[in-house]
Order: structure tokens, then C-alpha cells, then sequence
């Protein structure tokens, strides 16, 4: 321990901590920019610094705390050196900040506000660039950009991507992809996670509420909504509640005072996906046929086995995610059966993911004619822009149920939403259809959890039977390696692109940290426990819809509705 | 004046033969370094109160100790001969004359760290020092004095020359480091210090040419009597180059303590074709800006030597003119990573060319003023941080022939 004092208050604190930790514990704020808890220490903005008891200005982020420091955060050096270096990132930046989708988001201009900077002593030397939005998903503009360096980190070391780096040098310095001009040059896999760490709007998910408020006020058009398992869980933090409020009815009610006809839960079509993928892996283990299979609900994950591993193509279930299963089912099952011409169908869904854009997107994904069977994603955080905008009081809502059909829906498709859930939720169903006995134990521990590779080993028909997790790109790198020189035990993988898994997507709240997912997770498997279903095959309207339409697991409408195929990029 | 250690054999020697250099004494303090302990090593180069050469200053010994001290048993010695900044040309000199006394520092440095591996950093378009120290590594490598089981000590090392590609921040240590991982060569925050986490995140030493060069003659001489060298501050010799508006240019070695004034007028033989002195600037591009009535000042580590070069400039010059030069080179040079650096070269560029057409205003001055103070006290490496001296030290010397190139409205509202 040492002790130090900041602003005169004298404290103790461990030795190796920096200055910034150290005061954040006792409550003293520090501005920072560069700075993102979980990543590395970038001390480039030099937004942080702090006067020393030797008379420096040094940057707390980076500098540890001394036995006998004293430590002033607020000098009027430092407040001048702090009002200096934002005031030149000002004037080589976009200002236009009531027309910016990061307003009163943004970390820049809270600093800018904090510092009560009012004017900019430094001439504009703002030129400006050309904004990539060429992919369905992120759109990057290089007006709004700081270069903190949080976007490439996490694209390089979380994601072991590298699509974006640093270029040029000087005022010339510029962040950008690293090959082409555009993202969609790249192997980008559109998960969005740098999105969701930059502090301005350089990168920022694809906007889209336009498309959707202009719908809701077309009167020949049916609009329904389907959301995701992970938002449930962050847009409460999304409107300013705790990280993990669960908020699912009052979501309900707030997507029908936004205008939506029917309002969906795509846990119902997450219960459908493990029915489809269950038997699917059944079928592969009985047969011992392109093992292991990996699924194939993220399309982060997609795209990157399309891209760097497309020998492994056959290794991914067949199965579509449960977002595109629930358009494909709206746009045929759902559209029969209340009369609506498909062309008047409108399908939104609220994803906590970028990539699902993208997804979206795909020419495959289409059921009907050349039309999307999901017209238009939106992220959590466009969800909460389109809240804010009609001024909803997001905290004063009545809580409303989901619509039916597709509002009947199990604890086993609640976790979809974090990584380990999917796996968990197979389990519970394929162990029960394979053993042909209920489960002692429902919850499976071990594939829960932040750590980067998780294991389980279940029973199955008297084999025992090991299945894989991963999270991040990075750590699913170490496992198609593993498939890919047949080193691979596993007989299941479930892999998602984001950390945590979808409850940290790309298009979840800004600010997310592991602190915050772990809050999402633990709400997650809250919601699970307090369902009156937990098992997908004990979903009855899932039994209901077999018995209407589908007839059995990958019968023939299935293929046809609910299965997909995937192609090799690059 | 002149007191030659380091330069003693230049002219003497045939600078490719390391049969003259071991002739003239060379390799002889290897040999008694590796019967001593790497403890009595670091104590002569503390005794001898060795400073680094490159420009910071910082005491050698305790380096060396610290590398010792890391529990991380990979471990690298980096000779930083990357000279890019103007006005500096002694390593070259160093390289190109007697490329051996370096190397022999670098082994010396090895044996007492215990590192296996060195690299020389020298900059790219000095390709005959390359090509000279290339043939030096050779032959001390056939002689056995890189290799494996070094003079039979039992010690392994060998060095590799890399090569940068010129840009003038490579010279600072860590965007050194970094440029020899094959990265862009950007600097690092700091701690963690090189010698905890430098080449590969692995304890290195990183010195210039000279601080190595300096390290044999310590322990041929004793620390006690190199220490008798130099000033309170400053100990042994420095090499210093001379250039600009002056008679004599070249490099010189003298010990620390000669006047600047005595160097320029009579190793430099004074200012050239009889001309006025306007200026002198020490240390190199990022160095003070002095008037003639502060240059009789000591060449020592108390009066911003840096790393030696004295520029020299004659009546002719225009203040103004110098200072934007240099901000411009520093606002090409910046790596562009810290906010104060990357953007702030770019506005005492425009507000100096301001200065230049006579369009600035009392407040643009401040302005400048204000940014200089928080580049040099916020930037994060050496680069940004010493890019605005000229700047500031030519306010306190010029200010006067500054201030009269304002635009007038504002001088007659403010006088
Ligand atoms: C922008 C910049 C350029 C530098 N260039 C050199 C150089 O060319 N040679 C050098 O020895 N040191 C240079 N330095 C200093 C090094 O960072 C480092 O302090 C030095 O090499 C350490 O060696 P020394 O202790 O022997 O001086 C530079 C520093 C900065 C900030
Ligand atoms: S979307 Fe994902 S893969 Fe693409 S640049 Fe951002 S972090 Fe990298
Ligand atoms: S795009 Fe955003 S995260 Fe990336 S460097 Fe620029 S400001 Fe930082
Ligand atoms: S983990 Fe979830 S949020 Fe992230 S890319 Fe995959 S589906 Fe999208
Ligand atoms: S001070 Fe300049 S050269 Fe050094 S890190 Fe900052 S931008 Fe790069």
C-alpha cells in the first residue's frame, strides 16, 4: 500500500495502480478520451493529465501512484493544458454536433462541455473526407475521428481482425481500413464492436429509424416488430437505468406506442432454431458427419468462417438464426394465417448487433420474391434514438406482454443472448430427445461465464460427448484451427462474434464494458429461471406451429423456410 | 582546447581493419571486463558518472543496473544511431572513423546484462556507416569477439544492424523500438521504461553511438579518472558538431566545461566571411535559440547540449524564417499519435507563417505562447515535447524583433 494525496485528501491506495484508477476509487473524476476500461493503456489524447507534487504534468492513465505523491486534478495548469489539447481535437473535427448521431452521446463533446470551452482559440483546420457507408451495417466517418486508437485495438486483439489501422502521419494521421478504401473491401465482419467503443460518431452503426418511422405512418402497411433476447437486458441502460434492468415489458409497450401492429419475441423463433439444430446435430453425431458442427446463429461468425475458413463451410449448421427464421415464418405462416399480402408485411427487428445488417441483407434471406424477409435491423441503440425522439418516458410505461403467436417462449431461448446460452439451451433439448429423460440439472455452469473457451461434457445415448464455447473472434481463431488440422475433440461448438455474446454487440448501448456485460448476464440467466418453460421442446406454441405448418424438424418446409446455405468470400 | 579519447585514432587507423584497432589498444578493456564481475562493471561507470550522449542525459549505470535487476532474462542492447536530428553528424563521424569503440561498449554492455542479442539502429541514408560497420561486425565476429563463448567467458552475443527509413521520431527510443519490430515507429507511453519493457516487451538497453563508445576508454582509464574529466555535472568528453554561418565546421571532441563562445570562435574559427553573429542554437533542431550575449555558457549537460550540435547563424538570418523551418520539419516529423503533437505542430506552423507575413496579432502571440507551454509539458514523447524550445527560448531572446513583425493595429493598441 502506499498513500497519497489527491486535491489535499489523503489516501491509500495498492502500489502499481495508476493515478486514474486510484482516483476514480476515492470519487474523484478524472476526464480521459483515449482511455476505455479493458482495453490498454493509449495515453495519446493527453486529456488526463494531473499536476504532480514535482511540479509535472503527467497523464493519470498512465502514470502510477508513489508513497508521498501529491496529486492535483485541478489545478489551473492543468485545467489550461486540458482546455488546450481538446481545443486543438476540436479544430480538426466535424463541429456540427446538433447534427451528429452521437449528440449529447459523445464523449468528445461532454469533455468539451466539462471544460466549459466556449470558444476555439485554434483556427479550423478541418477538411473534409469522404465517409464510407458502403456496407448494410457501420458507416465510418473520418470527420468525427479523435484517433484514440480504441477501434483498432479492439478489431486487432479482441477480434483478431486488423481491418483498421493507423495511416499517415502527422496532422495527416488518419484511422482507416487497411487495405481498400472501403470496409466491405475488407474481412470485415461487420460485428460492430468498434462501433460501440469509439467516444464520437466516426464509426457508427448504419442509421436506419428513417426507413421505419416512415412505415409506421404508411397505412397499407402491416409493421411488426420481433426483438432479440439481448436487448431486454441493456435498453434500460440504453435509457439511462442500471447496467442489467430487465425491462422486457415495458419495451413491449414502448414499440406499440411507437406505432408497431404486432410486437414479437425472437425467443420464440431462438426456442425453433434449437428444435431445427438439435435434431440437425443429432442427426450428424448418429451419422458422424461434418463434425464438429458449429452454429450458426451470429452472422460476425459467419462472415469470418466465409472469409478465413471456408474449408470449415460444411461445419456450420445449416440452420438460419433465429432472426431471419422469424422473417421467413412472418412472411409466409404468419402472413397466411392473418390474410395479409406479404408485400404489405413489414418486418423490423431490434438486434443488439450491426452485423445483423448485414445478415438481413443476404440474397439468401428471402423467402418471398427478391424482397427481404427482414426489411429493416435495427440496433438497441437506434431502438433508444427512435424512443427519445417520439419522448416517450421510457421509466412510466405499463408493462404489456408480447403478441401471439410469436410471444410464447421459454428460459432456453432467453439465453440465447449470452455466450454460452445457445449451447445450454441445445443441451437441455438434445439430451432430453436423445436420452429420452428429463435432465437432473437444467443449468450448465460451465459454458457460462466471461472466460474466453468454455467446456461441457454431456451423455448422449450412453456416449459421453464434448461441446466447445467460444466468445470474441479471437478465441474462435484458436478453435477453427483446432477443426481445421482435425485436432478438434468437440462434437458441438457454439461460437459468437462479440464478447459476452450478443448481450455485447456491436449495436449495444455505448459504454459497454465486461463490467456491464456481466450485469447483462446475470440478468439473462435471471429471466431464464423465472420462466414457467426452460426447454425449447417444451415450448407448446412451438408444438402448435409443427402441427399447423412445419410439420417435423427438418421436414421439407423446414429446408425450405428455416435452413440456409453459405458461401465461400474472398 | 580539443582532448581527444574518442577520436584519439581517427586519421590513425584504417577504420575497416580491426587489426589497427586491437593494434591501438582496441578490445583490450573487453578482455578485462569479462574477468570482472558485472557489479565492479556498473561500478566504474557510476564512479565515472557516465551520461547518455543522445541528447537525455540520463545516467548509464543505472540502466545497466536496472537491466540486471529484471527478473525477464531475455534481454537486448540497442545502440541508437539514428542521428536524425539536424544539425548532428558526430555519430557518423564516430561510425566511419573508428567503428569498433562502439561495438566493444555494446559487449561490454552485453556481458554485464547478460543480454544475447544487440541491435545498431543507424539511419538509412548514412550507407557508409553501414557499409562500415557491416565489415566491423564481420571481423569482430571471425576474431571471436561476437559469437558464441566470447573470449572464452563463457558469453554469448551477437549484434544486427537495422536500418530506418528516415523519419526523424525513429530516433527517439521507444518509436526506435518499435520501428525494429518491424511496426510504424510511434512512441509509448511511459512506464513501463525500456529497460523493463523495450524490444519485444523485453528488458533492453538502448544508448547512443557515443555513450558506448565511451564505455571501453572508462574502463581502460578507471571511472575515478574519467570523472576527472569534464565539469561538476558533466563528466569526460563530448563530441560536438559545429555548423551553420561559421569558418570551421566539423566535429570536435572536447572535454565538457569549454565555453560555447570559445568553440565557435576558435575550433570554428568564428563566423564565416567576417560576418555578424545572430544566433546560436544548441542541441540541434529542437534546441534553445540563443543571442549572442548568452553563449558563453559551458558545453555541459546544465546548458542544453543535447547531443552536441552548435548551429551557427550569421546576421542574415531572420528569426522568424528559422522558427517556421523548424516547425515545419516537426509538423512533417510528428508520428501523429498524441493530440498535442499531431495538432499543435500544425497551428505554430500557421500562426508562424502568420508571424512571417505580418498579419499576426498580440493574441495570436499569446496563443502561441500558451500552446508551446502545454506541447512541451503534455506531449507524450521528447519529439512534441521539444519541438516548441526554439520557439520559446527565441521569445525570451527575440521577443522584441518578434513582437515588431505584428501586425500594426494590434502593437498600437496594446503599447
Ligand atoms: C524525437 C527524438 C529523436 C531522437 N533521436 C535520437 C537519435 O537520433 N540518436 C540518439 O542517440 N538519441 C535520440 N533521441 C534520444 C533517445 O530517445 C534516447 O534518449 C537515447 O538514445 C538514449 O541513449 P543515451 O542515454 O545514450 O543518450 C531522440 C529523442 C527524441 C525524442
Ligand atoms: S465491424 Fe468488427 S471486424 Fe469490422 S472493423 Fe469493426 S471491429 Fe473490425
Ligand atoms: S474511429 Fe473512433 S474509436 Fe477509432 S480512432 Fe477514431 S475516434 Fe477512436
Ligand atoms: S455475437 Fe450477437 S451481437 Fe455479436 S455479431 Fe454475433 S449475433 Fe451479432
Ligand atoms: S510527441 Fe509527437 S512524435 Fe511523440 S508520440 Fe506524440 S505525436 Fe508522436
Amino acid at each position: 500500500m502506499v498513500e497519497l494525496k489527491i486535491n489535499n485528501q489523503t489516501v491509500q491506495a495498492e502500489e502499481g495502480k495508476t493515478i486514474l484508477e486510484v482516483a476514480r476509487e476515492n470519487n474523484i473524476d478524472i476526464p480521459t478520451l483515449c482511455h476505455y476500461p479493458d482495453l490498454h493503456i493509449h495515453s495519446e489524447c493527453r486529456v488526463c493529465v494531473v499536476e504532480d507534487n514535482w511540479g509535472n504534468l503527467v497523464t493519470a492513465c498512465s502514470t502510477t501512484v508513489r508513497d508521498g505523491m501529491e496529486v492535483k486534478t485541478n489545478a489551473p495548469r492543468v485545467l489550461e493544458s486540458r482546455r488546450v489539447v481538446t481545443e486543438l481535437m476540436l479544430a480538426n473535427h466535424d463541429t456540427n454536433c446538433t447534427m451528429c448521431e452521437k449528440n449529447l452521446q459523445c464523449e468528445l463533446q461532454r469533455l468539451a462541455s466539462n471544460l466549459g470551452i466556449q470558444e476555439n482559440r485554434f483556427g479550423s483546420v478541418w477538411e473534409k473526407k469522404e465517409i464510407d457507408d458502403h456496407n448494410p451495417s457501420v458507416v465510418r466517418n473520418p470527420n468525427r475521428c479523435v484517433k484514440c486508437g480504441r477501434c483498432i485495438e479492439v478489431c486487432k486483439e479482441v477480434q483478431g481482425i486488423n481491418v483498421i489501422d493507423y495511416m499517415n502521419r502527422s496532422h495527416e494521421t488518419s484511422v482507416e481500413p487497411t487495405y481498400g478504401r472501403y470496409l466491405s473491401f475488407e474481412d470485415c465482419t461487420f460485428c460492430g464492436q468498434c462501433s460501440s467503443v469509439c467516444p464520437v460518431a466516426a464509426i457508427t452503426e448504419k442509421d436506419e429509424t428513417d426507413k421505419v418511422w416512415e412505415v409506421l405512418h404508411d397505412e397499407k402497411k402491416h409493421v411488426i416488430v420481433q426483438v432479440a433476447p439481448a436487448v431486454r437486458v441493456s435498453l434500460g441502460e440504453e435509457m439511462g437505468q442500471e447496467p442489467g434492468s430487465i425491462v422486457t415489458e415495458q419495451m413491449v409497450a414502448a414499440l406499440k406506442k411507437l406505432g408497431f401492429d404486432r410486437v414479437f419475441d425472437t425467443d420464440f423463433t431462438a426456442d425453433l432454431t434449437i428444435i431445427e439444430e438439435g435434431h440437425e446435430l443429432i442427426e450428424r453425431v448418429k451419422e458422424g458427419n461434418a463434425l464438429p458442427m458449429m452454429t450458426s446463429c451470429c452472422p460476425g461468425w459467419i462472415s469470418y468462417v466465409e472469409q478465413n475458413y471456408p474449408d470449415l463451410i460444411d461445419n456450420l449448421s445449416t440452420c438460419k438464426s433465429p432472426q431471419q427464421m422469424f422473417g421467413a415464418l412472418a412472411k409466409t405462416y404468419y402472413a397466411e394465417k392473418e390474410g395479409i399480402n406479404p408485400e404489405d408485411l413489414f418486418v423490423v427487428s431490434m438486434m443488439p448487433c450491426t452485423a445483423k445488417k448485414f445478415e438481413a441483407a443476404r440474397e439468401e434471406m428471402s423467402v418471398i420474391g427478391d424482397d427481404p424477409d427482414v426489411d429493416v435491423v435495427l440496433t438497441t441503440r437506434e431502438l433508444g434514438r427512435m424512443i427519445r425522439q417520439m419522448g416517450i418516458e421510457f421509466d412510466r410505461l405499463d408493462k404489456t406482454p408480447f403478441d401471439n403467436p410469436f410471444g410464447i417462449t421459454t428460459g432456453a431461448a432467453a439465453i440465447f443472448g449470452a455466450t454460452g446460452g445457445v449451447m445450454e439451451a441445445a443441451l437441455r433439448t438434445v439430451s432430453e430427445v436423445v436420452n429420452e429423460k428429463p435432465l437432473e440439472k437444467l443449468d450448465f455452469e460451465t459454458v457460462r461465464g466471461m472466460n474466453g473457451i468454455k467446456e461441457a461434457e454431456i451423455e448422449l445415448g450412453g456416449n459421453k460427448v464434448k461441446v466447445a464455447v467460444a466468445h470474441t473472434l479471437s478465441q474462435a481463431r484458436k478453435v477453427a484451427e483446432d477443426v481445421r488440422k482435425g485436432k478438434s475433440e468437440y462434437a458441438f461448438i457454439e461460437v459468437m462474434a462479440c464478447p459476452g455474446g450478443c448481450i455485447g454487440g456491436g449495436g449495444q448501448p455505448y459504454g459497454t464494458t465486461n463490467a456491464t456485460r456481466e450485469e447483462r448476464i446475470r440478468s439473462t440467466y435471471q429471466v431464464d429461471s423465472e420462466m414457467e418453460f426452460r426447454k425449447s421442446h417444451e415450448n407448446p406454441a412451438i408444438d402448435q406451429l409443427y402441427k399447423e405448418y412445419l410439420e417435423k424438424p427438418l421436414g421439407h418446409r423446414s429446408h425450405k423456410l428455416l435452413h440456409t446455405h453459405y458461401i465461400k468470400r474472398n | 582546447m580539443e582532448k581527444r579519447i574518442l577520436t584519439a585514432r581517427f586519421g590513425k587507423i584504417d577504420p575497416l581493419s580491426i587489426d589497427d584497432y586491437i593494434k591501438n589498444g582496441g578490445y583490450e578493456a573487453l578482455e578485462a571486463a569479462v574477468k570482472m564481475e558485472s557489479d565492479t562493471i556498473i561500478d566504474e561507470i557510476e564512479t565515472a558518472k557516465l551520461r547518455g550522449r543522445g541528447g537525455a542525459a540520463f545516467p548509464t549505470f543505472i540502466k545497466l543496473k536496472a537491466l540486471v535487476g529484471e527478473k525477464e532474462k531475455t534481454r537486448y542492447i540497442v545502440c541508437n544511431a539514428d542521428e536524425g536530428e539536424p544539425g548532428n553528424f558526430k555519430d557518423r563521424h564516430l561510425m566511419e572513423n573508428d567503428p569498433h569503440q562502439m561495438i566493444e561498449g555494446m559487449i561490454i554492455s552485453a556481458y554485464t546484462t547478460k543480454a544475447k542479442k544487440g541491435y545498431i539502429y543507424i539511419r538509412g541514408e548514412y550507407d557508409h556507416s553501414i557499409a562500415v560497420v557491416r565489415e566491423a561486425l564481420a571481423q569482430a565476429r571471425e576474431k571471436g569477439y561476437l559469437g558464441k563463448n566470447i573470449l572464452g567467458a563463457g558469453f554469448d552475443f551477437d549484434i544486427e544492424i537495422r536500418s530506418g527509413a528516415g523519419a526523424y521520431v525513429c530516433g527517439e527510443e521507444f518509436a526506435l523500438i518499435e520501428s525494429i519490430e518491424g511496426k510504424s515507429g510511434r512512441s509509448r507511453p511511459k512506464p513501463p521504461f525500456p529497460t523493463t519493457a523495450g524490444v519485444f516487451m523485453k528488458p533492453t538497453m538502448l544508448n547512443n553511438v557515443e555513450t558506448f563508445a565511451n564505455i571501453p576508454h572508462i574502463l581502460e582509464m578507471g571511472g575515478k579518472a574519467y570523472a576527472k574529466i569534464g565539469t561538476e555535472s558533466s563528466k569526460g568528453t563530448k563530441l560536438i558538431s559545429l555548423s551553420g554561418n561559421i569558418a570551421n565546421r566539423g566535429v570536435f571532441e572536447v572535454p565538457f566545461g569549454v565555453s560555447v563562445k570559445d568553440a565557435i570562435a576558435k575550433l570554428g574559427r568564428g563566423v564565416a566571411d567576417g560576418r555578424k553573429l545572430k544566433m546560436v542554437q544548441l542541441s540541434g533542431a529542437s534546441g534553445p535559440i540563443l543571442p549572442p550575449e548568452k553563449i558563453d555558457v559551458p558545453i555541459d549537460f546544465d546548458h542544453d547540449i543535447g547531443a552536441g550540435a552548435i548551429i551557427v547563424m550569421d546576421e542574415r538570418t531572420d528569426v522568424v524564417d528559422i522558427l517556421l523551418r523548424h516547425a515545419e520539419f516537426f509538423e512533417h516529423e510528428s508520428c501523429g499519435k498524441c493530440t498535442p503533437c499531431r495538432e499543435g505542430n500544425l497551428h505554430l506552423v500557421r500562426l508562424l507563417r502568420k508571424v512571417q507575413a505580418g498579419s499576426a496579432t498580440a493574441d495570436d502571440l499569446r496563443v502561441m505562447e500558451n500552446l508551446a507551454d502545454v506541447m512541451i509539458n503534455v506531449s507524450l514523447c521528447g519529439l512534441g515535447q521539444s519541438a516548441p524550445i526554439p520557439l520559446a527560448t527565441a521569445l525570451d531572446g527575440f521577443g522584441d524583433q518578434i513582437r515588431d513583425r505584428l501586425a500594426q493595429t494590434e502593437t498600437k493598441e496594446n503599447a
